[in-house]
């Protein structure tokens, strides 16, 4: 099933001579338990797409369906109730607030929609488990590494029954091995059903996805086929490489 | 690749037969590095000509011979270790020349050669964190070696990136600057005449490139 639809979506901010199209004219569908990146340079418009697939802001045209909803038949009170319980936000800077604890920071969007406080730290403190952190629960950020900071961020992100969740450069300022362990978690997070749609320039990033779509001038220009399991990479026929050269991928078979 | 000092390498472990040097060879460079076993041979033979290994005194070629480092093997192995491979001279890159060659045509859309090739690139980068996630997690030989073309493919595509991204300014200014000229030509017929083309790398220079 298709947890995030976008329909011919198109954003233009600003008027007359002003005017700037974001985006014109995207289609993307994301199914349950696939992770799509999004790669563009900047400016091509990736942020907008994913506010607008968040609901956090309205297309200029176009039809945005969240798990089956549209958006534009929802209340604004509706809408705040679906960013609260189905989708979750992951940004490049992580945004945790520094007043609270890194577990009260991931039992916040649960506690928002009106569960008690002892049941919304429960679920924190598994989605900390899961992430292995349920040791760092009381810190504060500042007391935690940026790795950490990150996979609290996730934690918040994936926590109670999240089923679409959204990254804007996850990985941000973090090293290749951290940016890595965030990619892990998010991968994970899909194969539990989770529907992902990850925006970066990053091409490391984008090659966790199950398909990388391009976007570019506000117009998805291309997208990756589905790629062959890693086996093509190494079941290569014998005698099919130049001896003491590397296989490479596109060799294969 | 140096075959002849990942033997080298693998022998400064101590003795070994051939067979068990081309098993433990693939093995730890994560098994992408196909080797045949005669390759194993002729390299050994090569290296005892040398004098930088010793074989069991037998006269026999059979898979049971033993090989052992010398002390001349094993100061090659230690400054082979120390030299840096020539990464000086640019590599006569074709993926360059592609683009250099389609940014000249008439007729070809370079940001869309440049696509083809981005994605291509990416689809190869997907196959390798494929590989990683699922394999590579346990076995860190394979997962340096997947990291090395991951970095690899991702230095290509940035290169990408940074020419998709130049050519675009290059052309937008060079728009701006016809149309100035138009604009000039409008009100002073003596100006510089019509639009400034955009100005083509030429493709003469020959230097530092490795033949």
């Amino acid at each position: 099933m298709s947890m995030l639809e976008l329909r011919d979506v198109s954003k233009v901010y600003g008027v007359g001579a002003a005017q700037v199209h974001a985006l014109r004219g995207v289609d993307l569908s994301v199914e349950a338990g696939a992770m799509v990146a999004v790669m563009g340079p900047s400016g091509s418009g990736k942020s907008t797409l994913l506010t607008i697939a968040g609901s956090l802001e309205d297309p200029t045209s176009g039809e945005v369906l969240v798990g089956g909803t549209a958006l534009a038949g929802m209340s604004r009170n509706d809408k705040a109730r679906l960013r609260r319980r189905s989708i979750g936000y992951v940004f490049q800077d992580f945004n945790l607030l520094p007043g609270l604890t890194a577990v009260e920071n991931v039992a916040l969007p649960l506690e928002l929609d009106g569960v008690t406080g002892r049941k919304a730290r429960a679920a924190g403190m598994r989605a900390l488990e899961e992430l292995g952190l349920s040791e760092r629960a009381s810190q504060f950020p500042d007391e935690l590494s940026g790795g950490e900071r990150q996979r609290v961020a996730i934690a918040r992100a994936v926590v109670g029954d999240r089923r679409l969740l959204l990254a804007d450069e996850p990985s941000g300022a973090l090293d290749s091995v951290n940016g890595e362990a965030v990619m892990r978690l998010m991968h994970a997070a899909c194969k539990r059903g989770v529907a992902a749609v990850v925006v970066t320039h990053d091409a490391q990033l984008a090659s966790w996805a199950d398909r990388v779509v391009f976007l570019r001038d506000g117009r998805v220009t291309d997208q990756t086929m589905p790629s062959p399991g890693p086996e093509s990479l190494l079941s290569a026929a014998p005698g099919g490489h130049p001896p003491g050269s590397p296989r490479r991928p596109g060799q294969s078979q | 690749m140096s075959v002849r000092h990942a033997l080298l390498a693998l022998l400064s472990e101590g003795p070994k037969y051939g067979l068990q040097l081309r098993e433990e060879f693939e093995a730890r460079t994560g098994e992408v590095w196909p080797l045949n076993v005669g390759q194993v041979y002729t390299t050994l033979q090569r290296l005892e000509r040398d004098g930088l290994v010793e074989s069991d005194d037998d006269g026999d070629d059979s898979p049971q011979k033993g090989f052992r480092i010398t002390a001349d093997g094993a100061e090659e192995l230690a400054g082979w270790l120390r030299t840096p491979p020539d990464l000086t001279s640019p590599p006569r890159d074709e993926l360059v020349i592609k683009v250099l060659v389609a940014l000249r045509l008439p007729g070809v859309d370079v940001h869309e050669v440049i696509q083809v090739h981005r994605r291509y690139l990416v689809e190869l980068m997907q196959q390798w964190t494929h590989l990683k996630e699922s394999e590579a997690e346990h076995d860190l030989s394979l997962a340096l070696v997947v990291d090395a073309e991951l970095f690899r493919l991702d230095s290509v595509i940035r290169w990408l990136d940074a020419a998709d991204g130049r050519l675009k300014r290059a052309s937008a200014d060079s728009a701006d600057r016809a149309d100035r000229a138009d604009r000039a030509d409008s009100t002073d017929s003596a100006g510089p005449a019509g639009a400034v083309p955009i100005v083509l790398p030429r493709m003469r220079r020959r230097a530092g490139v490795r033949r």
